[in-house]
């Protein structure tokens, strides 16, 4: 099990940098769903089967998606070499580079793991194996009901956020964007010019 | 965990018949697709190669080999590369799930299960390898750099996208019924009332309905063609592909197409159950396969009989129709679930 | 977890079939290719400006609509798996009513986008 660990870390580490030494914003989008897609395979082989599926299925498969049509079709052209703007972030990078390495040290040596050895399948009915479905549905009605319930409502709030990007957006260009009360009133306004222009004709 | 190699090598071998089994049904489909829409509009069809046509397939195959191969010099090289294979390989790597039988007793073989592999998360995967699929068809429009392939992968994509979810939300009732997410789990769920136990039957009608309905939008099938409307699109994401290339995309949507088929007979027709099964296990994929069948020759059917939609009536019926409809149906099977019907 | 292996098995195989596909007609195929032929197919026309140009917004949110709502139906698939197996009628009883305000919360925002005109296709 061991080399399926490293063959798929290597292949994560390897989307990952891909994602930064890119210069065209679509390889360094491809080289992250690369990268999603042997996390998913890291899960796997911690037997986290169903965060495995959903790895690829929401983050691979939908959010990834969005990424790839911004990138796409906003036109981003190959980044520049030099951008003034953003040197400052390196000098930021690098204490959060530190204070990662300081934290995977802290999990790895300083907190007290103790994984529960996981029982044979086939042996125990699945809803008590560790990430199958059946577990995270019981755990779900249970000791999380309340953080699944308030998904829902964050959910909400995600979708009335993106409704709001879509409006400023109407506003900013409203000569090509025309609302349907604009159409209506068009077409009331072309109306009441027939309707004057045939009053006229029968006048004459 | 130590590595079981006989596991291994059973499925190893299994994949390698599967993979000709699917490729030889791929490969007729396309040619029973041309026969069967020669009858519906009254001609012909292939049927000079071999008896009736029956080597069409093979002799494409050698086309296919021997025309130019083209990359467009604005296109994008590696990607367009890159984007039949991402189109290609999602749509293969479903094939380990399809549970063609329960288990039977071979001469010379002894017992075996008449599938690759099934796990805990089958149908999630085979969602999984589906979501995966739009890639191919964005990065090949994306990176053809045409406006016609630009504004298929687009379109396509957006479609893709708004029937994934009606189809993930219709099967929730069928998964209620089943209580598993594993493919031969979901069959065998199915096996009551004489081999009849279909979830089609008990309580999912509206489900299947509209799964059949994103399922064929999913793999952007007749009505729901339109990004490779040829009458504006020319042929939308693969316009500027040609040869084995061109040939490999044709490969992906076919494949979509039967793994659609065999999750809707899975889910919904009882996969391999049906009267004597149980007596006579090697019925099974008889009746499997003869289900797949059927929704192939829908899937044909159609395509000789309907127009294609508008985009707007398109988006609109899918999010203004399906996807409402699929939540109606989870409410009530949750409520059918709750009485335990 | 050996039964997932075959993923990487079928992943494999269809890479390599694919790749040798292409490797195949690329060597057996004629290449003759000229400047007429390798510019962008427009019906025959020379090509008019660039294939690369922006699109509406609807895009955009239709994607970012996707992933919201399939996170939601991802929610439910556990939910559907294990509730016909729940023994307690009282519990049944509350998951059920707990899944219906999960989906009511959601069927609020979805509401909200119709009637914000999201799904009208024909304007903007």
């Amino acid at each position: 099990m061991e080399i399926l660990f490293i063959l798929f870390a290597a292949i994560a580490v390897a989307g990952a940098l891909n994602v930064i030494l890119q210069r065209n914003p679509i390889y360094s989008a491809i080289g992250l769903i690369v990268t999603l897609c042997a996390l998913a395979g890291l899960f796997l082989t911690l037997a986290a089967q169903f965060i495995a599926a959903i790895q690829i299925i929401v983050y691979a498969g939908a959010i990834m998606v969005l990424f790839v049509f911004v990138i796409m079709l906003l036109n981003i052209r190959e980044e520049e070499s030099k951008i003034d703007r953003q040197r400052y972030l390196k000098w930021l990078a690098a204490p959060l580079f530190v204070a990662l390495l300081a934290e995977v040290y802290f999990v790895i040596r300083v907190v007290s793991y103790d994984p529960k050895p996981l029982p044979a399948q086939g042996a125990v009915p699945p809803g008590q194996i560790l990430g199958t479905v059946e577990s995270i549905g019981n755990a779900m009605f249970t000791t999380y009901l309340l953080p699944f319930e308030a998904t829902s409502v964050l959910i909400l709030m995600a979708i009335v956020g993106s409704m709001l990007l879509a409006r400023r957006e109407r506003t900013v260009s409203e000569v090509t964007i025309v609302t349907a009360e604009q159409i209506e009133a068009a077409q009331l306004e072309r109306e009441d010019e027939a309707h004057e222009t045939e009053t006229v004709g029968a006048g004459h | 965990m130590s590595i079981d190699v006989g596991f291994l090598l059973e499925a190893l071998i299994k994949i390698v018949v599967v993979f000709h089994i699917v490729l030889i049904i791929l490969a007729y489909t396309v040619y029973a697709e041309r026969r069967v829409l020669a009858v519906i509009q009254n001609r012909l069809g292939p049927n000079r190669v071999g008896p009736q046509g029956l080597l069409q397939p093979f002799a494409d195959l050698l086309k296919f080999i021997f025309k130019e191969e083209l990359v467009p010099l604005a296109a994008n090289k590696w990607l367009y590369l890159l984007a039949p294979l991402v189109a290609l390989v999602p749509a293969f790597m479903t094939m380990i799930v399809y549970p063609f039988g329960g288990t039977v007793n071979l001469p010379w073989v002894g017992e075996i299960d008449l599938v690759v592999t099934h796990f805990n998360v089958g149908l999630l995967y085979v969602f999984a390898m589906t979501s995966l699929g739009v890639y191919g068809i964005v990065i090949a429009g994306w990176a053809s750099n045409s406006k016609y392939s630009l504004l298929g992968g687009l379109r396509s994509s957006a479609q893709m996208v708004s029937y994934e979810l009606a189809l993930s939300l219709s099967v929730i009732g069928a998964l209620l019924q089943a209580g598993s997410l594993d493919l031969v789990e979901i069959v065998r769920a199915q096996g009551g009332f004489f081999g009849l136990g279909w979830h089609i039957f008990w309580f999912q009608p509206l489900g299947f309905f509209i799964f059949l309905i994103s399922a064929i939008a999913e793999t952007n099938r007749i009505p729901f063609d339109l990004p490779e409307a040829e009458t504006e699109l020319v042929a939308g994401f693969h316009t500027e592909y040609s040869a084995m290339k061109f040939a490999l995309f044709f490969l992906g949507e076919y494949a979509n197409m039967l793994t659609a088929s065999v999750l809707a007979t899975v889910l919904f027709l009882g996969g391999w159950q049906g009267p004597f099964v149980d007596q006579f296990p090697l019925l099974g994929p008889v009746y499997f396969l003869g289900k797949v069948f059927f929704f192939i020759f829908l899937y044909i059917w159609l395509r000789g009989t309907l127009p294609r939609f508008r985009y707007d009536q398109l988006m609109n019926f899918g999010w203004k129709f399906l996807l409402p409809a699929a939540l109606f149906n989870i409410v009530l099977s949750a409520i059918v679930a709750l009485f335990a019907l | 977890m050996k039964q997932y292996l075959p993923i990487l098995m079928i992943f494999t195989i269809a890479v390599g079939f694919g790749a040798m596909n292409i490797v195949i007609s690329h060597l057996m195929g004629r290449k003759k290719a000229t400047r007429a032929k390798l510019s962008p197919y427009e019906c025959g026309m020379d090509p008019v400006g660039s294939a690369r140009q922006r699109f509406s917004v609807k895009f955009y949110l239709v994607a970012m609509l996707f992933i919201l709502f399939d996170i939601e139906a991802i929610f439910l698939v556990p939910w559907a798996v294990v509730f016909r197996g729940l023994s307690e009628s009282l519990s049944k009883m509350f998951v059920f009513f707990e899944m219906m305000i999960f989906i009511g919360v959601l069927l609020v925002g979805y509401i909200y986008a119709w009637k914000k005109g999201l799904f009208e296709w024909n304007r903007g």
